[in-house]
C-alpha cells in the first residue's frame, strides 16, 4: 500500500513537473516559526497556504514554490535567512516579517539585490520615510497609524491624561508616537520595557497607577499581551484605570486572554467580520481549513500579500525580469484584499481605513473580537512626505 | 515615599523568585562543581506541569502538591541518566552537555504542550489585593510569593545547618571524595540534592505561571540573571544566594522604576527616555562587575575551596 502510494506520488511528481517546463515562481517567507510568538509565525503560514489554494496552488497562472524561514524573532537571524533566501534560493520576492527591528535588520539584502519585499506586518517608521524602496511593498500599516487611531479614539471618549507603555524596540517606540501625536490630552509617562525578555511589568503597572491617569494605552504583541492583560487585572488595575490598546489582543491571543479582553478596545486594520466577499471567504475557510482556529490581522495581511503578488504576475503574464513592470503593476494593488479598500500611497504603505474592535461574547459563549466603529478613513501614515519616491 | 514602598515590595518579589532559582543552582555548582544551564528548563517544567495540574484537578493547590513532586522526580531522573555522566568532566563539557538538554526541554514541551504556552488562573483567593498600608494596594499572590520563599528560604537553612544530611551536604561541599572515602553513598547523596535544586526551579516555575504565563524557552532569560545572583553571591553559598537575590531584585525593579526619572535631571529628556530604558536593562550587570572587581569571589564565598 505504501509502495504504491509512493509510487503515484512519484508519478505526479513527475507529471507536474512535464507540464510545467518553465521555473516555478520562488516566494522566501520570513516569519517567527519557534519560540514563544511561533504563534503568529504559524497564523501568517496557514494564510499564505489558504491564499495560495484558493489560486488553485499557482501564482499570476505559474507553479510556485514557497520556501519558510524561520528567524526566531531575531534581527541578526532575520538578517541571515534573507540573505539565505536571495543568494541561494534565488527567490523572486520575499514575504512575510512580523517584527519591525528585523525587518529593519533585513532590509539591506533584499533592497541592493533588488528582490521584491513584502512585509505582511512590519512597519517601522523608517521604512515608510527615507529608507522607502521601490522594491519594499507593504500589506500592512506604518506602525504609527494604528495608535494615532487609538489616540483619536481616547479624544473622542474624553480621556484627558494616559499614561503609555510598549516595549524598547523600534515598533514599541513608533507605536508610543503614534498615540502621541494623536492623543489631546496629557501624557503623564511614558515607559519602555526590555524586549523581548522582561515579562514582568510590576514596576511600570506601579508607576502607571501611581501617576493617577485617565487611561493606560499599551502596545504588546504576541504572547506578551496575555501576560500584561494577567498583570493589570491582577494588580487590581482592570475597572479602575481603563485600558486602550494597538495589537495586544488578536485571535492569537485572545483564546488565552478570554474574559480579561473583554471591554478593552484596539484599534486594527483589520477585523475578521468586515462585510465583504473576499474576507468572508477568507475567514470561513481558514476556521474550516485549520480545525476552527480563527485568522488573526497577522493572517489577513498575509493572505493579500500573496494575492497582491498573484494580481502583478497576471500583469506582467508571469514575467519576472522585468521588474519596472512588476513594480508598476504591484503599485496598482490590483487584487480584492480582505479589507475592503486597498491603495497604495508613493511609499508602498496602503492608504486604508482603522476600525475599533472589542472583544465580546457571541451566540456560543466564545468570546471573540468584532468592528464597532470606523474611527478613522483613507488613513495615510504621516512618513510618506520624507519618501523620496513620488 | 509610599510608591517606593510599592516598588521595594515589586522588587523584594522578583528577589525572593530568583532565590529561589538560584539555591537550587548554586547548590548543585557548590556540592556537584556541575554548570547546570538546564536549570531553566526544570523552571519551565514547573510552569507547564503546574498549569497541566491545574487544570486537570480543578484545585490550585493539589497543583502545587504534584507540580512539586513531579519536577523532583524528572530532576533526579534527570540526573541519573545524564549528570552522572558529566560530574569528573570539565566545565565547558557541562555547559555543552546541560545546552542540549535545554534544547531537549524546549522540544519536548513543545510535542506535548504545542507552542502556544498554557495559562494558569488563580483561585479567587488568591486573585485580590489587599492594602498593605494605606492607598498602596497589594496583589495578595505577589505577597503570597514572598512568604513562600522566605519559608524555604528558612527550611533550606535548617536542612543544611541542623540536619544529618545537611551535614553530609556541607561535607560533600568541602570534599566529595572524602566523603565518599567515609562510607556515605555519594552518588544518591548527589541525585537528592539535584531533586531538591529541580523541585525548588519547579517551584518557581509554578509561582511564576498565573503571572507569566507558561511559555516555551521560558527558563533560558530567568537563568541569565540567577548566573548573577549566584556570582554575586558567591557560588555555592545559599547565604550569598538570598542576599544577592534580594539585591539583584531589587536594583532591577527600583532602577526600571526611577532611574529614566534620575535621568531627566540630568540629561535632556530625548536623551533620558533613550538612555534610561538602555542603563536599566543594564543594571544589574553593571553592578556585578563592580562587586567582582571589589571582591573577586562574590560577596559570600563558600568557605572551603
Amino acid at each position: 500500500m505504501r509502495k504504491t502510494l509512493l509510487l503515484s506520488a512519484a508519478v505526479l511528481a513527475l507529471s507536474v513537473t512535464a507540464a510545467s517546463a518553465q521555473k516555478p515562481i520562488k516566494i522566501g517567507f520570513v516569519s517567527t516559526f519557534s519560540g514563544p510568538t511561533a504563534v503568529i509565525g504559524n497564523d501568517m503560514r496557514n494564510s499564505f497556504e489558504l491564499a495560495l489554494d484558493h489560486l488553485g496552488r499557482k501564482i499570476g497562472g505559474q507553479p510556485v514554490e514557497v520556501v519558510y524561514e524561520d528567524d526566531g524573532q531575531k534581527p541578526e537571524v532575520g538578517k541571515q535567512k534573507t540573505e539565505k533566501l536571495i543568494e541561494s534560493d534565488k527567490v523572486d520576492f520575499i514575504v512575510g516579517y512580523i517584527w519591525s527591528n528585523v525587518l529593519l535588520a533585513s532590509l539591506k539584502p533584499a533592497v541592493d539585490s533588488k528582490t521584491f519585499l513584502i512585509t505582511s506586518n512590519a512597519g517601522p517608521s523608517q521604512l515608510a520615510g527615507e529608507l522607502c524602496s521601490p522594491y519594499v511593498f507593504s500589506t500592512s500599516w506604518q506602525n504609527d497609524q494604528t495608535p494615532e487611531a487609538m489616540g483619536l479614539y481616547m479624544n473622542k471618549k474624553g480621556v484627558k491624561s494616559a499614561f503609555l507603555i510598549g516595549p524598547n524596540y523600534a515598533a514599541g517606540k513608533d507605536m508610543l508616537a503614534g498615540v502621541t501625536s494623536t492623543f489631546k490630552g496629557q501624557i503623564l509617562g511614558q515607559e519602555f520595557t526590555k524586549w523581548p525578555d522582561q515579562l514582568d511589568f510590576s514596576a511600570e503597572l506601579s508607576k502607571a497607577r501611581n501617576a493617577k491617569p485617565d487611561a493606560i494605552f499599551v502596545f504588546y504583541p504576541g504572547a506578551a499581551g496575555i501576560q500584561f492583560l494577567t498583570q493589570y487585572a491582577q494588580m487590581g488595575l482592570k475597572g479602575r484605570i481603563p485600558l486602550y490598546t494597538a495589537f495586544t489582543i488578536d485571535e492569537t491571543t485572545l483564546p488565552r486572554q478570554g474574559e480579561l479582553a473583554i471591554g478593552v478596545p484596539g484599534a486594527q486594520e483589520w477585523v475578521n467580520d468586515l462585510p465583504n466577499e473576499q474576507n468572508k471567504r477568507y475567514v470561513a475557510d481558514y476556521i474550516k481549513k485549520y480545525n476552527g482556529t480563527r485568522p488573526s490581522f497577522y493572517g489577513a495581511q498575509t493572505y493579500d500579500a500573496a494575492f497582491l503578488i498573484d494580481s502583478a504576475l497576471n500583469a506582467t503574464k508571469g514575467n519576472v525580469s522585468d521588474k519596472d513592470a512588476l513594480r508598476k503593476a504591484m503599485e496598482k494593488a490590483d487584487f480584492k484584499s480582505v479589507r475592503g479598500n486597498f491603495k497604495y500611497g508613493n511609499n508602498h504603505v496602503p492608504i486604508q481605513n482603522f476600525y475599533l474592535q472589542d472583544a465580546v461574547k457571541d451566540a456560543d459563549g466564545k468570546i471573540v473580537l468584532k468592528t464597532v466603529e470606523t474611527i478613522v478613513e483613507n488613513d495615510q501614515d504621516r512618513f510618506h512626505d520624507k519618501c523620496p519616491m513620488k | 515615599m509610599l510608591y517606593f514602598i510599592e516598588q521595594c515590595l515589586n522588587g523584594l518579589q522578583v528577589g525572593m523568585l530568583l532565590f529561589l532559582l538560584a539555591a537550587g543552582l548554586t547548590l548543585i555548582f557548590g556540592i556537584m562543581n556541575l554548570v547546570n544551564l538546564a536549570h531553566g528548563s526544570l523552571y519551565m517544567l514547573g510552569a507547564y506541569f503546574a498549569a497541566t495540574f491545574a487544570a486537570w484537578t480543578g484545585s490550585f493547590l493539589a497543583a502545587v502538591v504534584l507540580t512539586i513532586a513531579t519536577t523532583l522526580a524528572v530532576g533526579m531522573l534527570v540526573e541519573i541518566i545524564a549528570m552522572r555522566r558529566l560530574y569528573g568532566r570539565d566545565h565547558l563539557d557541562h555547559v555543552l552537555g546541560t545546552f542540549g538538554l535545554i534544547l531537549f526541554f524546549n522540544e519536548a514541551v513543545r510535542l506535548i504542550w504545542g507552542p502556544a504556552g498554557l495559562n494558569l488562573a488563580l483561585p479567587p483567593w488568591l486573585s485580590s489585593w489587599v492594602e498593605i498600608i494605606p492607598d498602596v494596594f497589594y496583589p495578595v499572590y505577589r505577597l503570597s510569593i514572598i512568604v513562600v520563599a522566605l519559608a524555604v528560604a528558612v527550611f533550606l537553612y535548617a536542612l543544611v545547618m541542623r540536619t544529618r544530611i545537611g551535614m553530609l551536604i556541607r561535607a560533600g561541599a568541602s570534599d566529595r571524595e572524602m566523603v565518599g572515602a567515609l562510607g556515605v553513598n555519594i552518588k544518591l547523596l548527589s541525585t537528592f540534592i539535584f531533586g531538591i535544586g529541580a523541585a525548588l526551579a519547579g517551584l518557581a516555575g509554578l509561582m511564576q505561571a498565573p503571572i507569566l504565563t507558561a511559555q516555551i524557552g521560558m527558563g533560558e532569560n530567568i537563568l541569565i540573571v540567577t548566573f548573577v545572583v549566584i556570582i554575586i553571591g558567591g557560588i555555592g553559598s545559599i547565604r550569598g544566594a538570598f542576599i544577592a537575590s534580594i539585591f539583584v531584585g531589587l536594583t532591577d525593579t527600583v532602577g526600571r522604576a526611577f532611574l529614566p526619572d534620575l535621568l531627566k535631571l540630568v540629561l535632556s529628556p530625548a536623551g533620558a527616555s533613550t538612555a534610561g530604558p538602555a542603563l536599566s536593562s543594564m543594571l544589574i550587570y553593571l553592578v556585578m562587575a563592580v562587586i567582582l572587581i571589589v571582591r573577586p569571589e562574590g560577596l559570600f564565598p563558600a568557605s572551603s575551596k
